[in-house]
């Protein structure tokens, strides 16, 4: 278990004034205090933790955010930023002594500008409502993480979420202009604008990511794309995972960057053929699914180059999508991943290492290796084209050991993303999962830099505390 | 001036280390080549990595390279083409511009985050960074990042470094993505009437579904043999798809003027490396960034002053030249009010005592004096290069 730190006793002393303080800045359906009504904001994307905050403030603008951060700041408390809740590393869990603040309200498309190709929402805009609200006239948002029915922009931009469309389209900081940036004191700043590459430091770089730790975002001016004229995909299965690797280097060495490489291993194939009825090889070790876009004819000719290249990798089998609707139901699949294993298993950790896409086959052979030892069951599927990993631990959380196996193996599995030359996290966040493998990653002396960035926001260490940063040697929570 | 030049990663440590107890401010740079940019820095002693080279990690099926900071890039886009790739954001070749007479380094490049007309749908330099090895103002080495596509692993450093300036650390080894060369390219020349119609033309392009990777305005076609007004737009791509997807856009930007297809064309180039800016030797050069829609309101605020103006990025980067004067630079300042602005090149005594770049809001002065203590705690490096101060 994640050790988390104790309430600070003067500020749960102090629960009823704070709330009283709170409630002057808020209207009366902005401030929770009950605890039966809180039980919603108790923990995020990663079940197993849970923590009824010290109240719950659910502002409806960037000034009553500015006030609740101020008041919080003058008075000594925590603040936990809260999007939609479906951060998968615990980014989103409260503290007893903490004030959450939910930007769910904050739900505003405010403009679209097809000219200048921006559009300026609120943070709590859902994903795909900002691709919703551009798609007739053939634009889009690119970043496509796979929550992106729930997750919110403000919650994106704090994780950089990425995507199964990233190889192309970047993730979240490539797709940025500008935020609206409230900081611990209650300050709001722009910060970009409707322009790039802004001059100065690179705040939007640097806060995008960030996980809550410098400050609130309540607006953000992101980049919109035109679609297309088309997209298409195609499944390739293979009987081993190492030659499933090699096809695609093979791809990317050719020169065609598809805009989705997807792999999937035996067990994720059958969870998610059960769940999707897709029409996946439930023979091959390994599977692709390689999207292409551009038009009808453009799309024919990569295919075909990208069959080509499969073909000399023994594939069992290769299946082209003939039209849109087969693709979706490639992609359906692949969509609901996380689900499927869920049907099967009562539940699961998903984790999220990146490792250079050459160490593939000694990776995965290890996780397999890895499981055993526990004995578990691991479903790998990730994206490919960037190595991003996300290996689905099935464990049993009803009971206790199972899930101090879980955590045990997903931790092992992370050391060997950083020992490979990768990273503990890809796209989900060090939130409180990751926080204590930092020292895996990052000399001390590394982590002391950051967390002096982390100081020179947020002074007080108020902001999304006891995250990202291992506990030991932080005077903030001694 | 004393110009030191270290060897390896632990002799600039030293280096910094040495200066930081003495208290001495260090102007840092590769090769020198971008000196007259921005603020000059008060500093006997030059720290140079120009001695920090070579390519230290490549591999192509993965999209990665890595190389010490003072490797020159046309060493790197030597190394990229044999393997049929490319950096993404198309570095500019300022040498000629700032009259340097060599290369610019990897180092320079990512610490100055200049990207050339591919940034518009690619990305920037600070968007491809993946990682980096770098010297904070003690001493202290720290890496951030790592070497893989996808990376939110802590606070991201990369891009906190990026286009810095060298005032918050020096940057000893970049690790950042490449992609494939495009097989082919393909240029569309439109003949334009004035700005409003070129960006207008431009704003098309971008927004058409082809994957328009080039989108740029030249105020005067004679480079390229057509006369007037001339807006740009470059498909690349595999050979079938630029022939189709060049013929498509000009069909439908056919009511935006007269458009002539280009094969090959060195306007790309020229508009990267600002020749194509025109701009005299004792010329004063800002750089604007806009929304690409308010460029037409910014450009006829400075076309009375000077006619040498480019656009790149669909209008929304504006390059503009003129004499160094005072009045000159508050009209380019209140110009680029909806946007930011940079005092690119200009005299030594003059870029001194103006702002060379946009003021920042208060609290954020406040938080960038506090990072700038955290990174460089003497304040010794690059002191007054972006703004007095830091």
């Amino acid at each position: 278990m994640i050790r988390m730190p104790a309430p600070k006793a003067d500020v749960m002393a102090r629960r009823p004034e704070i709330i009283a303080g709170l409630a002057k800045l808020l209207p009366a359906d902005g401030l929770i205090t009950e605890t039966i009504r809180m039980k919603p904001y108790e923990t995020d994307g990663l079940p197993a933790y849970r923590q009824i905050p010290l109240a719950v403030t659910l502002p409806r603008t960037t000034e009553e955010v500015a006030a609740v951060l101020r008041f919080c700041h003058e008075n000594g408390v925590r603040v936990i930023p809260r999007g939609a809740g479906t951060s998968l590393s615990g980014g989103a869990l409260p503290l007893a002594d903490a004030v959450v603040i939910g930007l769910m309200r904050m739900n505003a498309i405010l403009e679209i500008d097809y000219d200048d190709r921006l559009a300026v929402v609120q943070a709590g805009v859902t994903n795909i409502g900002i691709t919703n609200a551009v798609s007739s006239e053939g634009f889009f948002y690119a970043p496509d993480p796979s929550s992106q029915l729930a997750c919110m922009i403000g919650g994106n931009v704090m994780m950089n979420s990425g995507g199964a469309h990233c190889l192309k389209y970047g993730v979240t900081a490539n797709n940025l202009l500008g935020l609206k940036f409230v900081t611990i004191e209650g300050e709001i700043c722009e910060i970009g604008g409707r322009h790039l590459d802004a001059v100065g430091y690179d705040w939007l770089g640097l806060i995008t990511g960030s996980e809550g730790q410098l400050g609130m975002v309540t607006e953000v001016t992101v980049r919109i794309l035109r679609g297309p004229e088309g997209a298409r995909a195609m499944l390739a299965a293979f009987d081993s995972i190492p030659v499933a690797g090699q096809a695609v280097d093979a791809i990317i060495g050719s020169g065609i960057i598809p805009v989705a490489l997807e792999f999937m291993d035996k067990p994720c194939i059958h969870a998610c053929e059960a769940f999707a009825h897709a029409g996946y090889p439930l023979d091959a070790e390994a599977m692709l699914i390689i999207e292409v876009e551009g038009s009808v004819a453009e799309q024919d000719a990569l295919l075909d180059r990208i069959r080509g290249i499969c073909a000399q990798f023994n594939p069992i089998s290769m299946k082209v999508a003939e039209s849109a609707e087969q693709s979706l139901a490639i992609w359906k699949g692949r969509k609901g991943a996380f689900g499927a294993v869920g049907r099967i298993s009562p539940d699961y950790l998903c984790m999220d290492g990146t490792i250079p896409t050459g160490e593939l086959p000694f990776v995965l052979g290890r996780i397999t290796e890895l499981a055993a030892s526990h004995d578990l069951k691991v479903a790998n599927v990730f994206h490919a084209g960037d190595g991003n990993l996300h290996p689905l631990i099935m464990f049993d959380a009803n009971d206790p050991d199972s899930f101090a196996r879980a955590e045990k193996l997903g931790a092992e599995i992370l050391l060997l993303c950083v020992e490979v030359g990768g990273c503990l996290t890809g796209e989900h966040g060090v939130g409180i999962e990751k926080r204590d493998l930092m020292s895996a990653q990052f000399t001390q002396g590394e982590l002391n830099i950051q967390r002096s960035i982390k100081t020179a926001f947020d002074p007080d260490w108020l902001l999304n505390p006891a995250k990202v940063f291992p506990l030991e040697g932080n005077p903030a929570f001694a | 001036m004393t110009l030191v030049a270290p060897m390896d990663e632990a002799g600039v440590s030293a280096e910094i280390a040495r200066a930081h107890i003495a208290r001495e401010p260090l102007a840092i740079e590769g090769r020198g080549t971008k000196r007259a940019m921005l603020r000059p820095v008060q500093a006997a002693r030059t720290l140079s990595t120009r001695n920090l080279t070579g390519i230290t990690l490549y591999k192509p099926s993965e999209l990665v390279i890595s190389a010490r900071a003072g490797t020159p890039i046309p060493e790197i886009e030597a190394a990229l083409a044999e393997n049929g790739q490319q950096i993404i954001a198309e570095p500019p070749d300022l040498s000629a511009f700032f009259g340097a007479g060599e290369a610019a380094t990897l180092g320079g490049i990512t610490a100055t985050n200049l990207s050339g007309p591919r940034r518009i749908t690619w990305g920037a330099m600070r968007d491809h960074v993946l990682g980096i090895r770098a010297v904070k103002g003690d001493g202290e080495v720290f890496r951030s990042g790592g070497r893989v596509l996808k990376n939110v692993t802590g606070l991201d450093l990369c891009k906190l470094l990026t286009g810095s300036h060298g005032t918050l650390g020096v940057l000893t080894e970049i690790t950042f993505k490449v992609l494939p060369r495009a097989e082919a390219t393909a240029t569309l020349a439109i003949r334009v009437p004035d700005i409003a119609a070129g960006v207008r033309a431009l704003s098309a392009a971008l927004g058409s579904p082809y994957g328009v990777s080039g989108a740029a305005l030249l105020t005067d076609g004679a480079g390229l043999g057509m006369s007037g007004m001339v807006a740009l737009a470059r498909i690349e791509d595999f050979a079938k798809s630029v022939e189709y997807r060049i013929g498509r856009l000009r069909a439908d930007l056919a009511r935006h003027g007269d458009a002539t297809v280009l094969e090959e064309t060195p306007a790309w180039r020229a508009i990267s490396d600002l020749t194509a800016l025109d701009a005299a030797p004792g010329d004063a050069v800002w750089r604007i960034s806009l929304p690409p829609s308010a460029a037409p309101a910014c450009c006829a605020a400075l076309a009375p002053t000077s006619k040498k103006l480019l656009l790149d990025w669909g209008g929304g980067l504006i390059w503009f030249a003129a004499p160094p004067d005072e009045a000159t630079h508050r009209i380019v300042m209140q110009a680029a009010a909806g946007g930011s602005f940079m005092l690119f090149r200009g005299p030594d005594s003059w870029r001194g005592s103006v702002p060379v770049i946009s003021e920042e809001s208060k609290p954020m002065a406040g938080i960038a004096a506090r990072v700038k203590a955290a990174m460089d705690p003497a304040g010794i490096l690059n002191p007054g290069r972006m703004r007095a101060g830091h």
